[in-house]
């Protein structure tokens, strides 16, 4: 037990909660601006696995990491785009086309990974690592939050960045009306269709980046339906933080410890059930629903086309 | 000056609008005046730019423009009030007068208070911006959009029937506050379905009757007549056979008899500290009306879905035919004889996609003679034949128009879907029927015929509970009249010589 | 999406269109999807440098029109049929079961379970219907907790099912490694069931026997929808949950009677899929169903006759594109694509002949 609390476990620990924690916080960061627009974006489990498809093909193919993390980003908000002409633009039942676009994307993914790398797969070189002076030298904390790839960095300033947004400019009370009632949106003057059409492409953006990261950073390489559930876990994540990125962020943290537990574990030297371990953090989500579901206040027009002067 | 010039509209299967001229000049408030379905609400829908002209010209300040947005309206300079409330009910005041900036600026509230103090001072609206908008009552959140208006320095300011949120004293403030706005300079649209408000107020008055134009009154004529002549020279244009609007049902029978329902101490939580019922206590007899008047959303909702079971009180006791049926389910009630007729007839009343005959039985599933094989066989098997026997008379007997029972009642008119209703709720050993605002939405001839059938059901001996935001209805009908206030019946009142003032005395007293 | 037929109205409120010329308009918006859909796939084929028409011809031989292969394709039905029954239910009831999958599995390892200790003890055919029951049993309890959120806390269970199926993927395999092991063999499974005391098959044919179960299915949740009070019941929550509330339904039970039903047949076809076929359950097997069968469903309007022509298509489609896989190199991920495909543009079909009614 003492090998629990030692700094390399608990280093590893809080590394892994990272890695693992940075798809998850890019995810549920993407989806909490689509649903507070009112939109629910199921098919965002589909726009991570594009994001880490594309990502790490075109960073393999070109050698370039960085290129391969804006392809990430265009295949994401490549399928938003689709999702958001059927579903904002036709008004389209949000739930199908979401789930028709994950299985359309797992299925094309899978295909054409089968086609190009079945036989060789091909790994990225480790990934870049980018020390902060100082706060590096700290015991535990340092090696695993300070000494990581530069995305890391810019999904935490995404933060508060996206806090300052909602709260301190119009882009907030903007998005919130279209979710909770669009029509007093249209009346003010502002075209919901707009405003729901950039925010599932933001959602788009974001899941594409949080893919691309999972495989060309944690994993090093592209494995079908490689995404596992992550993108689901960030609309948990967006449903249960009542529109602040602040708790988005704990709840990535907390989820993705739960998902590097395994590793975490094996460093200490413990052998339990990998099914164990890939159980908790689904039955930690379903936990915290117990707990607080009746809480998670979403707004009153998601998942409802709007439709201009309904009759 | 907005100028529209000939302007059509067509919907599916109607049309709405028939090739209408309107002026609205600069200083005068300009009455819009009809019966639901005139074509009043298409009228603003396309000056506020949600839905287009399919034929006819828009002229702005005798510039030829399109209106092909909200947005578009707003750059024109037109701003409308819309008759259901327009704002986000979880922003605050502030949030909703800024709503519709572009959304890369920041909101300043300095500037804003500057202005509100301007508008303060010249008009008499005081708002408290820190308020989260959903707890304020409808007529304070109509004021916010008309300063938002003001905010927005809107040339024409469109009103669509601004005074059913309103006491009729507030009426009467919306009125001094609509001169003081034309005075300054705006042009100012008010439209609604009360003669007398359009008489009281307009200095122009426009009569429009199935989607066209019968009659305008210009300032200079209206200023020669006085009230009563005016009244019924626009009576004549909106109904040409006025006896339409003066008919009144008459009333055969008085209650009679111990008390079919008892309500005593009743209280219901609601969403918002206005919209529930809060010790509500009177008692029914059979063959009477009792009308609850008040302005919506005073708790009118909470206390009929009390009554049905669909919300639990949180006090108090209803006594049914000497039966408690406080702890009652809705079905349970049902059986004992306690109707209840919903105001939101496509909405919870019926669904749509089902045909007219499943509806019909809609409370009733698995009862027998419809369904037979009772509680054994997954609760009856359908008896379609005798579902559809059943609605065939009752479209013959309620005058339903339809093609026939299996059409989704969906398509129905709304006068239709509320003679299914009716029928429904009058099926079986009715013995209360609460009924929520009956007529709201449907055209004269329906309104008159819904009012003739409420008498109709009192004098069979069951007993009405009429709940309404139109006084002219409940005074048309009712025996008694209790009026709700935050959630209060603050007196009942015999529906008798200065019933009306007694009641608007009433409303004003513990008035939202 | 609706799963009614609108008939046209003129403007006299008339009615314009006979049956004939709405059955020829809904085999339109039906067909017309399926054929884009094939289409449109077969240009991702092409892309890949997989020549379609070869595909396709090979797939439909395989699949349909070798007997072995029908066979086979007859037996793939008998879990699927189970699963759009559960499909069936949960849609018209306006719940959206993605669960499914998870409860397969579950159900699946209880079969695979139970049947061969089972079988020490009781005859083949008490057997059978121990473990298909437990198997459904376990199914419905699987959806439990996302049924109380949904029907008490209206926790939307999109999230809770498919959380419970990542949750039951994992439990499943910790299950099958742990528990229910089978000592004698080298790859992790349970103990296996002898072929002689398996679901029976067809009149000597390889047809399992699980097929007659799948089909009486999904006739019965057709007939109970469409015919009974309790159907007309949940088709009343699934299209307007206010307008039950005021007709006086128990909501609430009636949400939780739902997903019990729903998670119960998609365990039983867990369980059909080892008691007729596999007989035993490795670890890491997860055929994942479940999902492919939704647009199915919709295909049918939730009507089970038609969704046993449209399962025994996409079963002859599965099991020629398992062989494909084999022979021509095409992994059977393209199954997923075309059926995505198929659900999009079956919503853009319905979209697009909505907007001609109206206009129209």
């Amino acid at each position: 037990m003492e090998a629990l609390l030692t700094a390399a476990f608990l280093t590893a620990l809080l590394a892994g909660a990272v890695a693992a924690g940075v798809p998850l916080l890019l995810a549920g960061l993407g989806e909490q601006m689509s649903e507070k627009a009112g939109v629910l974006n199921i098919g965002i489990e589909g726009m991570m696995l594009m994001g880490a498809y594309l990502g790490f093909l075109v960073a393999f193919e070109s050698g370039n990491v960085a290129l391969g993390f804006v392809a990430g980003m265009a295949g994401g908000m490549a399928v938003a785009l689709v999702m958001a002409i059927l579903c904002v633009g036709l008004g389209l039942n949000q739930i199908v086309i979401g789930i028709g676009l994950t299985l359309g994307v797992e299925g094309l993914t899978a295909l054409l990974h089968h086609f190009q790398f079945s036989t060789t797969y091909p790994r990225l070189p480790a990934a870049w690592r980018v020390p902060v002076p100082g706060l590096v030298e700290l015991p535990v904390v340092g090696p695993a939050l300070f000494d990581r790839h530069p995305l890391v960095y810019l999904a935490f300033l995404l933060v508060p960045l996206l806090a300052w947004l909602y709260r301190r400019t119009a882009l907030g009370l903007t998005l919130r009306a279209a979710g909770e009632k669009p029509a007093a949106l249209d009346v003010a003057g502002i075209d919901v269709a707009t405003v729901r059409f950039l925010a599932v492409l933001f959602t788009g953006a974001m899941a594409g980046l949080g893919g691309a990261f999972m495989a060309n950073v944690a994993a090093g390489i592209f494995i079908p339906f490689m995404t596992g559930g992550a993108g689901f876990i960030g609309i948990v994540l967006a449903m249960l933080a009542r529109g602040r990125p602040a708790w988005v962020l704990i709840g990535a943290v907390v989820f993705g410890g739960a998902l590097s537990l395994t590793t975490a574990l094996q460093v200490a030297g413990l052998n339990v059930p990998t099914d164990l371990i890939q159980m908790l953090p689904f039955a930690a989500v379903m936990a915290v629903l117990v707990l607080y579901g009746r809480k998670a206040r979403l707004p009153a027009a998601l998942g409802l086309p709007y439709v201009r002067g309904a009759r | 000056m907005v100028e529209l010039l000939g302007v059509t509209k067509r919907f599916p299967g109607v049309l709405a609008v028939d090739r209408v001229d309107l002026a609205l000049l600069p200083g005068e408030v300009h009455a819009l005046l009809g019966e639901n379905g005139a074509g009043k609400s298409t009228l603003v829908a396309m000056l506020s730019g949600l839905v287009e002209p399919d034929a006819g010209r828009i002229r702005v300040a005798g510039e030829e423009r399109r209106i092909a947005s909200p947005r578009a309206a707003l750059q024109q300079g037109i701003s409308t009030v819309f008759q259901h409330v327009m704002l986000v009910p979880t922003l605050t005041v502030l949030e909703n007068l800024v709503l519709g900036m572009s959304w890369w600026r920041r909101p300043d509230r300095a500037e804003l208070e500057q202005r509100l103090a301007g508008i303060r001072s010249a008009f008499g609206i005081a708002l408290d911006l820190d308020q989260t908008t959903g707890e304020l009552s409808l007529g304070e959140q109509q004021q916010i959009e008309i300063v938002r208006a003001l905010l927005r320095r809107s040339r024409v300011l469109i009103l669509d029937e601004a005074t059913s949120m309103l006491t009729p004293q507030g009426a009467d403030e919306l009125g001094a506050l609509m001169r003081r706005l034309v005075k300054s300079g705006l042009a100012v649209v008010f439209i609604t379905h009360k003669l007398d408000e359009a008489c009281r107020f307009g200095d122009r008055i426009t009569v429009l009757r199935l989607g066209r134009k019968v009659g305008e009154l210009a300032p200079e004529g209206l200023a020669a007549m006085d009230q009563a002549a005016a009244v019924e020279e626009v009576v004549g244009l909106m109904f040409g056979d006025r006896s339409i609007a003066e008919a009144r049902p008459s009333r055969l029978r008085k209650a009679e008899g111990p008390p079919v329902l008892s309500v005593r101490g009743l209280t219901v939580t609601g969403a918002t500290r206005l919209a529930r019922a809060d010790d509500v206590s009177f008692e029914l007899r059979p063959g009477e009306i009792l009308g609850i008047a008040g302005i919506d959303g005073n708790g009118q909702k909470q206390l009929a879905e009390a009554l049905a079971g669909q919300r639990t009180a949180a006090a108090g006791s209803i006594v049914l035919d000497g039966r408690d049926i406080t702890r009652a389910g809705v079905a349970e009630r049902r059986r004992l004889g306690l109707r209840y007729l919903t105001d939101d007839r496509i909405g919870e009343g019926a669904v749509g996609g089902f045909p007219v005959a499943t509806n019909a039985v809609l409370k009733e599933i698995g009862a027998p003679p419809f369904w037979s094989g009772g509680p054994f066989l997954l609760g009856g098997i359908e008896r379609p034949g005798r579902i559809a026997a059943h609605a065939r008379e009752l479209i013959d007997r309620y005058d339903v128009r339809t093609p026939d029972e299996a059409t989704p009642i969906g398509r129905l008119s709304g006068g239709n879907i509320q003679k299914v209703l009716l029928a429904r709720e009058l099926s079986g050993d009715a013995r209360v029927v609460v009924f929520n605002k009956p007529t709201h939405g449907l055209d004269v001839q329906n309104i008159m015929a819904s009012r003739n059938r409420i008498a109709a059901i009192a004098d069979a001996g069951l007993a009405v509970l009429l709940i309404s935001t139109d006084l002219e209805e409940l005074l048309d009908v009712a025996d008694r009249i209790a009026v709700m206030a935050a959630g209060r019946l603050t007196g009942i009142v015999a529906n008798d010589e200065g019933a009306r003032a007694r009641i608007g005395a009433l409303m004003i007293g513990r008035a939202a | 999406m609706s799963a009614s037929l609108e008939t046209t109205l003129d403007e006299g409120g008339a009615d314009t269109s006979g049956p004939r010329r709405a059955l020829a308009h809904l085999a339109l918006v039906t067909l017309g999807p399926i054929l884009a859909a094939l289409v449109l796939s077969g240009l991702v084929l092409l892309a890949l440098g997989v020549d379609p028409f070869a595909y396709y011809g090979y797939v439909a031989q395989r699949g349909l029109f070798s007997w072995l292969g029908l066979q086979q394709t007859l037996t793939r039905m008998a879990p699927l049929l189970c699963l759009a029954a559960a499909l069936i239910v949960a849609f018209r009831a306006g719940i959206w079961n993605l669960g499914i999958d998870g409860q397969f599995l579950l159900g699946a390892v209880t079969s695979a379970a139970l049947a061969p200790f089972l079988i020490t003890v009781l005859p083949a055919g008490a057997v059978l219907l121990v473990a298909a029951a437990g198997a459904a049993l376990v199914g419905a309890l699987w959806s439990l907790l996302p049924a109380l959120l949904r029907a008490y806390q209206q926790v939307n269970e999109i999230i809770t099912t498919l959380m419970m199926t990542f949750l039951g993927v994992s439990f499943a395999n910790l299950l099958v490694k742990l528990v229910f092991l089978d000592p004698g063999t080298t790859v992790p499974q349970t103990r296996t069931l002898p072929v002689a005391d398996r679901l029976p098959t067809l009149f000597g044919t390889t047809i399992s026997g699980g097929l007659v179960l799948g089909l009486v299915a999904v006739v019965v949740v057709h007939l109970v929808m469409t015919r009974t009070a309790f159907g007309l019941k949940l088709r009343t929550v699934g299209e307007n949950p206010l307008a039950a509330r005021h007709a006086g339904l128990d909501v609430p039970l009636l949400t939780v009677a739902v997903f019990a039903i729903s998670a119960g047949f998609a365990g039983l076809a867990g369980g059909i899929e080892i008691l007729g076929v596999h007989g035993n359950l490795q670890a890491g097997w997860n055929p994942a169903y479940g999902l492919a069968v939704i647009p199915l469903v919709f295909l049918a309007r939730f009507n089970g006759f038609a969704a046993i022509v449209f399962v025994f298509f996409y079963s002859a489609l599965m099991i020629g594109g398992e062989s494909a896989a084999r022979r021509i190199g095409v992994p059977h991920y393209f199954t997923l694509v075309l059926v995505a495909n198929l659900l999009i543009l079956l919503a853009l079909a319905e979209y697009l002949d909505h907007r001609r009614r109206r206009a129209g």
